[in-house]
């Protein structure tokens, strides 16, 4: 430490001990608290304090309205869903009537076409009946021809009457 | 600085503490009370940063901060969480006081290392009226709030009761000491770390031993402004500390 004393005004070989300073610097470090409390608590901390409040504040504000847009989302998707289960459920409900509606038609169409069918299959069979008939009654006719010609070629002749009794005993036999 | 008083050319003259002269700003007189010193100039430049940090950096008041913003956001939060941290919730209402005495302190030791400077935080008398502002305030504070439970302060209760009048002493003592420790650690730490870089810068007129000499105060330089900083932070981490005693007094 260098103790010697030189020119100067002041003759203490720390600074810090001469006491002659002392209330110089008490009254400046006073006055010099004095401004910076009260730049501080008047200016400075409120001004921060309410900017990073502020700050927190937007940053609440920013999350809770992202989660809101996250829910909107996800209503969206679910009326989607909602939306395209119940076009599904229509659309099968319509393909279901229709296909009904047509079965439907189909079954009155089978059902003429059956009566018509069984109509024209009865009238057939009386046609059938009819030429049937026709064909026994042509049958003994040629048949009584048949026989009174062979009767009248060996020579006989031949009772109509007779001829045709043995002919109809003849057929049914 | 006199040193040109001094000796020859062979001689080093050694005035490391030449640096903590309080001297009058202007003429040359008597140092009185009111004298604007270099003591208030380097105060009012602490002032000066104080307000370009925290008012003039903070002037935007924007969501998304500046540099300058987000310097001061910094410095308040980092205030802010040590008081509330280390003093509990109740405490941040003294939140202004223990920013005022951190800003004070952090800008006087870190402007006191431009060269040519001059460091308030050197001296005894301010390092001693800031400790006996919080010793005083602290006191007064833990009276009017606990009344006389302050005083279970003293009274370890989770000692054995033989003990307790002995601890209660040693407390007592050690509670007296807190503003000459509080404030000796402060201006000591400040003064020596100015002294040490001055005796190597006197060194370094040897021309043999110059370069380590400027090596050595680079690195003290850097020791130095990790000084200035710690030392801001540990008395501001004390005064939270005192702080809680005197709102929570029982151990």
């Amino acid at each position: 430490m260098a103790t010697e004393t030189h020119g100067a005004t002041e003759a203490v070989a720390m600074p810090q001990l001469d006491f002659a300073t002392f209330p110089n610097q008490i009254f400046w470090l006073l006055v010099t608290l004095v401004v910076i409390y009260f730049v501080l608590s008047k200016i400075a901390l409120p001004r921060i304090s309410s900017v990073l409040a502020e700050r927190s504040g937007t940053i609440m504000n920013d999350i809770s309205a992202a989660e809101e847009l996250k829910l909107k989302a996800q209503d969206a998707e679910n009326a989607y869903n909602k939306a395209l289960a119940e076009a599904k459920a229509e659309a099968q409900r319509i393909s279901g009537e229709a296909s009904a509606a047509i079965q439907a038609d189909l079954d009155v169409a089978l059902a003429k076409a059956d009566a018509e069918i069984a109509a024209k299959a009865a009238e057939s069979e009386a046609m059938i009946a009819e030429i049937r008939d026709n064909a026994a009654d042509s049958v003994k006719v040629v048949a009584k021809d048949t026989a009174k010609e062979l009767v009248a070629a060996f020579g006989g002749k031949a009772d109509a009457k007779t001829l045709t009794a043995a002919i109809n005993a003849r057929l049914k036999g | 600085m006199a040193t040109e008083a001094h000796g020859t050319e062979s001689s080093l003259a050694f005035h490391p503490m030449d640096q903590f002269r309080i001297t009058p700003l202007f003429g040359d007189g008597a140092v009185h009370w009111y004298t604007v010193t270099n003591a208030t100039l380097w105060m009012g430049l602490a002032v000066l940063g104080v307000v370009l940090l925290l008012v003039v950096g903070s002037r935007g008041r924007s969501i998304v901060p500046s540099k300058g913003q987000s310097l001061a956001e910094l410095t308040y939060g980092f205030v802010y969480k040590m008081l509330e941290d280390v003093g509990g919730k109740d405490s941040v209402r003294y939140f202004p006081y223990v920013m005022t005495l951190f800003c004070f302190i952090a800008f006087s030791n870190i402007l006191g290392l431009l060269p040519l400077s001059f460091t308030p935080t050197t001296h005894i008398a301010v390092t001693g009226v800031l400790a006996l502002l919080v010793f005083v305030f602290v006191t007064v504070l833990g009276f009017v709030k606990n009344g006389a439970k302050f005083l279970e302060l003293f009274w370890v209760k989770s000692a054995p009761l033989a003990l307790r009048p002995v601890l209660a002493v040693i407390e007592l003592i050690s509670y007296f000491v807190r503003p000459v420790s509080h404030s000796i650690r402060l201006a000591g730490n400040m003064m020596a770390g100015h002294a040490v870089i001055k005796v190597f810068a006197t060194f370094a007129a040897i021309k043999l031993i110059a370069p380590v000499s400027i090596a050595a105060i680079t690195a003290m330089y850097g020791l130095e402004l990790l000084v200035a900083f710690i030392q801001a932070y540990v008395f501001t981490i004390l005064t939270c500390v005192y702080l809680k005693d005197a709102l929570h007094p029982s151990h």
